[in-house]
C-alpha cells in the first residue's frame, strides 16, 4: 500500500493548492478516494490502476474547485476562480483602471475645493455633494469590472443623478441643520448605490449581498491602513518642508489631503478586489480580538448605567454616541458572520458576540428610555429625528440578530437564518438614509 | 442512456435528501446508493457531491459531523434535519406534479405516471 499512500500524498498536495478547497474538504475527498480505491482493489484492480480510476472519478480539479467556490464564495473572490471559459481572462488585475478612476476622483475633489475656496468657510454645496464627488467613480469602477450592459450602466447612474438633483435643487438655507444631516446621510445612500454594480446587478441574491457586506468591511480596513500610511507621509512632509516656511507646508497639505482621501476610496476598493487574500487572513483575527474586548466594555458600561442610571442631564450628543456604538457592534456582528465558516457549529465566539449585542441593546434601551421621558421638552429637530430614526433602525436589527443567534446557539435554526435576516435587512438601512436625504429637509422647511 | 446535465443537477438535491432520510451517511456511500437506485444511469462526477453536501447544512437541511467508527476510516457524516424532511416533502410534491404532467401529455406512458402519482 506504500506506493498508493505516496501517490495519495502527492494528489493531496496538488488538490490543496486549489483556491476554494480548504483542508477539511481535502480530508473528506481523501476519505472518498481511499474508499473508492479499497473497493476497486477488492474488484481485482492493482493499486496503481485503482488509484488512477479513483482520481479520474473524483473529477477534473478545475471544475471541482469552481463548484466549491460557488458554494463557499466567502472563501475567496468569486471572480478569481469562477472565471469560466466563456469569460475573457483579465490580463492585469485592473490596476490601471483603478488608477485612472482614483486620479479622476482626486481631480474632481480638487476642482470642487478650488471652486469652494476651501479652507475658508466651506459653502453648503461642498458638504452636501461630498459623496457625489467620489463615489460615482467607485461605481464606475465596478460597472466596468463586472462588465455591465447598457441597462446596468443606466441603473447604476440613476441613483447618483437623482440624489444629485435632490440635494442641489432643494433650497437649503445657509448653514441649516438639514443641510448637515443630508451631507452625513448622502454618502450612505451612495454607498448602497455602489452595491448595485458591485453585485453585478443581481441585487436580489442573498449571497452577493453578503459579499457586499464583506467588501464593505474589508474596504474599511484597507481605507484605514491607507489613511494611516498617508497620515505618516503627510506628517513627515510637513516636518521636512517646515524650514522653508509654514505656509508652504500648509499649502501642500491643502492640496494633497483632499485628493489623497478621495483617491484612496477607489484604491481601497481595488485592493479589496485584487488583494483579497491579504485581508481575508487579517479580518477573522481582528474580529477575534475585538469582539471579546467590546463585549467586556459593553457589559461593564451596561452594568454601571443600570446601577447609576442616567443621573447627569441628558446630553444631546449622547444619542449620536450610541448610534456610533451600535454601528460598530453591528459591523462586528456582520463581519464575524461573513468571515465565519458556515458549516461550523456554534461556539464560544458566538456566545461572546451575543453578550456584546445584548449589552449594546440594553444600553441603548436605557438611553431611549431616558430620552422618551424627556421628549416633551427636547422637541424635534432634524438632528434628533435623524439620530432617533437611525437608533430605531439599528435597534430592530440588533434585537432580531440577538433573538436569532439565541435560537442558533440552541441549535434551533441554521446559520443561514441569521445571514438571511441581515442580508434582507440591508435595504432598510438604504431606505432610511434615502428618507433622511429626500424627506427630512422639506419637512423642516430646509432650516 | 445519457441523462441531460440539467436534469441530473435538478434531481441531485432531492435524491441526496431522500437517501439521507433513510439514515445518516457519508459522501462515498451516498454516491454508491445513487448508482444503485438509478441502475448506474445517473452518472455523477464523484467530487461534485461535496459542494452539494456543503450547501445543505447552510440551508439547515442536514447536520454534519466528523466521526471515526471503530472499524474504518474517519469520515464526515451527514444526517437529515426536520427542515430537511420538510424540504424533501416539498420537492416530492413538485416532482410528482412534473412527472404527472409529462405522463398525461406523453402518449403511451399514462399508466406509468398514474402509478407514480399513487405511490
Amino acid at each position: 500500500m506504500d506506493g498508493v499512500d505516496a501517490q495519495i500524498a502527492e494528489w493531496r498536495a496538488y488538490v490543496t493548492k486549489a483556491p476554494a478547497v480548504d483542508g477539511r474538504d481535502v480530508d473528506e475527498l481523501e476519505a472518498h478516494l481511499r474508499d473508492q480505491i479499497d473497493e476497486l482493489d477488492m474488484a481485482g484492480l492493482t493499486d496503481d490502476e485503482a488509484f488512477l480510476v479513483a482520481v479520474k472519478r473524483i473529477g477534473d480539479l478545475d471544475t471541482l474547485s469552481r463548484e466549491f467556490a460557488r458554494e463557499h464564495s466567502g472563501r475567496l473572490w468569486k471572480q478569481l476562480v469562477l472565471r469560466g471559459e466563456d469569460e475573457p481572462a483579465r490580463p492585469s488585475s485592473g490596476w490601471f483602471e483603478a488608477f485612472v478612476l482614483a486620479l479622476a476622483a482626486a481631480i474632481t475633489i480638487q476642482a470642487a475645493r478650488l471652486l469652494a475656496d476651501f479652507p475658508g468657510e466651506p459653502p453648503g454645496w461642498l458638504l452636501r455633494n461630498l459623496g457625489l464627488f467620489v463615489l460615482p467613480f467607485l461605481a464606475g469602477y465596478f460597472s466596468r469590472r463586472r462588465q455591465l450592459d447598457l441597462c446596468g450602466w443606466a441603473l447604476t447612474a440613476a441613483p447618483f443623478l437623482v440624489t444629485g438633483l435632490v440635494v442641489n435643487l432643494y433650497p437649503f438655507r445657509a448653514g441649516s441643520a438639514t443641510e448637515l444631516v443630508v451631507g452625513l446621510h448622502l454618502p450612505v445612500v451612495l454607498w448602497f448605490a455602489v452595491a448595485y454594480p458591485y453585485m453585478g446587478g443581481t441585487i436580489r441574491s442573498q449571497e452577493r449581498r453578503m459579499d457586499f457586506v464583506r467588501f464593505t468591511g474589508e474596504w474599511a480596513i484597507y481605507y484605514a491602513l491607507l489613511a494611516l500610511g498617508g497620515g505618516v507621509l503627510l506628517g513627515l512632509t510637513t516636518l521636512i518642508l517646515e524650514p522653508i516656511g509654514t505656509d508652504v507646508a500648509e499649502r501642500v497639505v491643502e492640496w494633497v489631503l483632499p485628493s489623497g482621501a478621495a483617491g484612496a476610496v477607489i484604491v481601497a476598493g481595488w485592493l479589496v478586489e485584487s488583494k483579497q487574500r491579504v485581508v481575508e487572513n487579517m479580518a477573522p483575527v481582528l474580529t477575534m480580538i475585538f469582539t471579546p474586548l467590546f463585549a467586556v466594555m459593553l457589559t461593564v458600561a451596561a452594568a454601571t448605567y443600570a446601577v447609576s442610571g442616567f443621573t447627569r442631564a441628558f446630553d444631546r450628543e449622547l444619542l449620536g454616541v450610541f448610534d456610533a456604538l451600535m454601528v460598530v457592534v453591528l459591523g462586528l456582528v456582520l463581519y464575524a458572520m461573513s468571515a465565519r465558516e458556515p458549516s461550523e457549529p456554534a461556539g464560544l465566539m458566538d456566545r461572546i458576540q451575543l453578550l456584546a449585542v445584548m449589552s449594546a441593546l440594553l444600553l441603548n434601551l436605557m438611553v431611549l428610555g431616558s430620552m422618551a421621558a424627556r421628549i416633551g421638552d427636547l422637541g424635534f429637530t432634524p438632528n434628533r429625528i435623524a439620530a432617533l430614526g437611525l437608533n430605531l433602525v439599528l435597534l430592530v436589527n440588533l434585537a432580531g440578530a440577538a433573538w436569532l443567534s439565541l435560537r442558533f446557539l440552541r441549535g434551533r435554526i441554521a446559520l443561514h437564518g441569521l445571514e438571511r435576516w441581515q442580508t434582507s435587512y440591508l435595504p432598510i438601512f438604504a431606505l432610511w438614509a434615502a428618507t433622511v436625504v429626500a424627506v427630512l429637509p422639506p419637512l423642516f422647511a430646509f432650516t | 442512456m445519457h441523462i441531460d446535465k440539467d436534469l441530473v443537477a435538478a434531481s441531485a438535491t432531492p435524491l441526496v435528501l431522500a437517501i439521507l432520510a433513510e439514515g445518516e451517511s457519508y459522501g462515498y456511500a451516498i454516491l454508491k446508493r445513487v448508482r444503485e437506485l438509478s441502475g448506474g444511469e445517473l452518472e455523477w462526477t464523484d467530487g461534485m457531491i461535496y459542494p452539494l453536501l456543503h450547501r445543505l447544512p447552510r440551508l439547515g437541511y442536514v447536520t454534519t459531523e466528523w466521526r471515526s467508527p471503530p472499524e474504518g476510516r474517519r469520515r464526515r457524516y451527514y444526517a437529515i434535519t426536520d427542515d430537511g424532511r420538510a424540504a424533501l416533502a416539498e420537492q416530492q410534491r413538485q416532482w410528482l406534479t412534473v412527472t404527472r404532467a409529462l405522463g398525461d401529455v406523453w402518449p403511451g406512458s399514462g399508466g406509468l405516471a398514474t402509478a407514480f402519482g399513487e405511490a
